[in-house]
């Protein structure tokens, strides 16, 4: 029912979703725990930036990050600097765009998960001889597993949905930047409808998918 | 061996200034009304709050204007007013926590005294459940358990029993009490609750608005009549007294102390052993002779040692000396003045009520 193309797009998105997600939640849980533990006059303006995508057009983000990673960005000399030539059009400066666009998409459930385990664990942790990384290990991050389940869902699914940004960074590459927001979209230009219909429907059914998975998640975290 | 600690802290419309030095063993109570600083203190004596000060314990410094050991490296036992058991660990895993970390390189070293401490805390059912499964009770005996496991050389534990109502509290006491005689650490116990102090403290601290007000021997503290902070219906004498004989005709028993004998309700307890005795301010009262044909069951002779106005203008309180114990005693100003009461004087003392409070 797909054809070799179609394949490849959607491949080349669960690839870019799973690489995507993964370095959200390396980047995301630090920038969660700090903003969900300080009280510092930073964190407002900190938590404001990380949701800034939640409201940009996803063609503001693509220009200014074409711009910081092309050959006269500092990004784009740094990558060149240190030989792994420029992101745009690349998987590589699809990664960047789509970590900097899911951010909140991650970092919010984290903040609100460790916003509501609060000191006390941690305190009594402390007692029990636990140092400050310790117990995050073995405190902090396990009872915060609801909020990295609805943070990995939400980081993935996010990042399967884009388009904008998608075009703007990574263009129209098959096998490279061509994810299969961007396929369907090139059916739909080409008329073949039948083609978009099998796509977006797969993509309809994900997400519905995706977050009656993460409401009975919730709703099973809240009963326990 | 003791546990100095002297801590200085300001918060707004709050200050903490304490300079203790308090026995290196037995337990000490914290006492105060709430606001008062005795959790403030407690969190100082742990590291959780950051006072500047000193604090020794049994000769090892935990912190001074120079260092500060950080809280997990402090060879400590805290037991929260809320139990703070980890959600997520069976009872089994969550004792495990702390002795794992605090037996880094000797963890099976210590098995046996493991299997002492859950059998002392009748945890030994309880073991594969689940934190949620348990009540207030059995939270606060596994979060004892858990603080013992690490080997502490102090303890210190904040209000255990506030979170739990009268019936657990019942249920909870004779655990601590018996923690209480096999305990080899000093024990900081905060407490707002008179009675939880009179049966389990030796030594009491006495905090208002920030600063230690009294402090000394339980028995001895209590009997002063000059404490700044006042016990109200609370106020009242402890001491310690021993069961000499029981009457089973009367379901009474005998309690011998350092001063003469009392007939007390007999709950049980079997001859010989040391029991502590509350006797309330509100249930004393004073004649100048002796009266047989009342129906108090106790009747002493002692002598008036001092006396103090109390909050309401009407009230005096009377310390009064029955051979080595002080008691004390509340009656009207009036009475005094009629009974023309002034230190030295020889009076009869009436109980009302006496409490076997352990």
């Amino acid at each position: 029912m797909f054809s070799p193309s179609d394949l490849a797009a959607i491949w080349l998105t669960l690839k870019l979703a799973t690489v995507t997600t993964l370095l959200l939640l390396l980047i995301g849980t630090p920038i969660a725990w700090r903003l969900a533990r300080t009280r510092s006059w930073w964190k407002g303006p900190l938590a404001a930036v990380v949701a800034m995508p939640l409201v940009l057009p996803p063609t503001v983000l693509g220009f200014y990050l074409l711009l910081l990673m092309g050959p006269n960005g500092p990004v784009g000399r740094f990558t060149e600097w240190i030989g792994i030539g420029l992101l745009p059009f690349s998987f590589g400066g699809l990664v960047v765009a789509s970590v900097v666009y899911s951010l909140p998409f991650v970092v919010q459930p984290l903040q609100n998960a460790f916003e509501a385990i609060g000191e006390r664990p941690l305190e009594a942790a402390a007692t029990l001889r636990a140092s400050p990384l310790d117990a995050f290990f073995s405190v902090a991050v396990p009872l915060a597993r609801p909020g990295f389940l609805t943070a990995t869902i939400l980081g993935f699914a996010h990042t399967v949905g884009e388009f904008g940004i998608v075009l703007m960074i990574g263009g129209n590459i098959p096998d490279k930047t061509r994810v299969v927001s961007v396929q369907i979209y090139d059916h739909v230009e080409a008329m073949d409808y039948a083609a978009a219909h099998g796509l977006a429907a797969g993509m309809v059914a994900f997400a519905f998918l995706v977050l009656l998975a993460l409401y009975l998640l919730n709703s099973r975290g809240r009963k326990s | 061996m003791s546990v100095a600690a002297r801590f200085a802290l300001a918060w707004p419309g709050f200050t903490l200034d304490v300079d203790l030095d308090l026995p290196g063993r037995g337990v000490t109570a914290l006492f105060g009304q709430s606001g008062c600083g005795k959790t403030t203190l407690l969190r100082c004596m742990a590291g959780l709050e950051r006072g500047s000060g000193r604090l020794a314990v049994n000769g090892e410094t935990w912190q001074d204007e120079a260092s500060f050991m950080p809280i997990h490296r402090r060879a400590l036992g805290y037991v929260f007013q809320d139990a703070r058991l980890f959600a997520h660990l069976d009872v089994r895993r969550n004792l495990d926590y702390g002795r794992r970390r605090a037996f880094r390189r000797a963890a099976s070293a210590d098995s046996s005294r493991r299997d002492a401490i859950i059998d002392l805390l009748g945890l030994g059912p309880l073991l594969e459940r689940m934190p949620e499964r348990l009540s207030g009770g059995e939270q606060q005996r596994v979060a004892i358990a858990r603080a013992l496991l690490t080997a502490p050389r102090l303890l210190l534990m904040d209000e255990p029993l506030a979170s739990l109502d009268h019936a657990r509290k019942q249920e909870f006491l004779p655990w601590l009490e018996r923690l209480r005689e096999e305990l080899d650490i000093p024990l900081i116990y905060v407490s707002h609750a008179p009675d939880e102090v009179a049966r389990l403290a030796d030594h009491i601290v006495v905090m208002d608005a920030g600063r230690a007000v009294a402090q000394g021997p339980l028995a001895e503290t209590l009997a002063r009549i000059d404490l700044p902070i006042r016990l109200g219906e609370d106020a009242g004498a402890v001491f310690a007294a021993r069961v000499a004989e029981r009457d089973a005709e009367w379901h009474l028993a005998r309690v011998e102390f350092a001063g003469g004998e009392l007939w007390v309700r007999d709950n049980g307890t079997p001859v010989g052993r040391e029991v502590r005795v509350r006797i309330l301010a509100r249930d004393v009262s004073i004649a100048n002779s002796r009266h047989d044909d009342v129906s108090i069951l106790n009747l002493l002779p002692a002598t008036v040692e001092a006396d103090a106005a109390e909050d309401h203008p009407s009230q005096v309180l009377v310390q009064l000396r029955v051979g080595e114990t002080l008691l004390l005693g509340r009656l009207t100003r009036r009475s005094a003045q009629r009974l023309d009461l002034a230190p030295g004087r020889q009076v009869w003392v009436q109980i009302k009520a006496v409490a076997l409070v352990g």
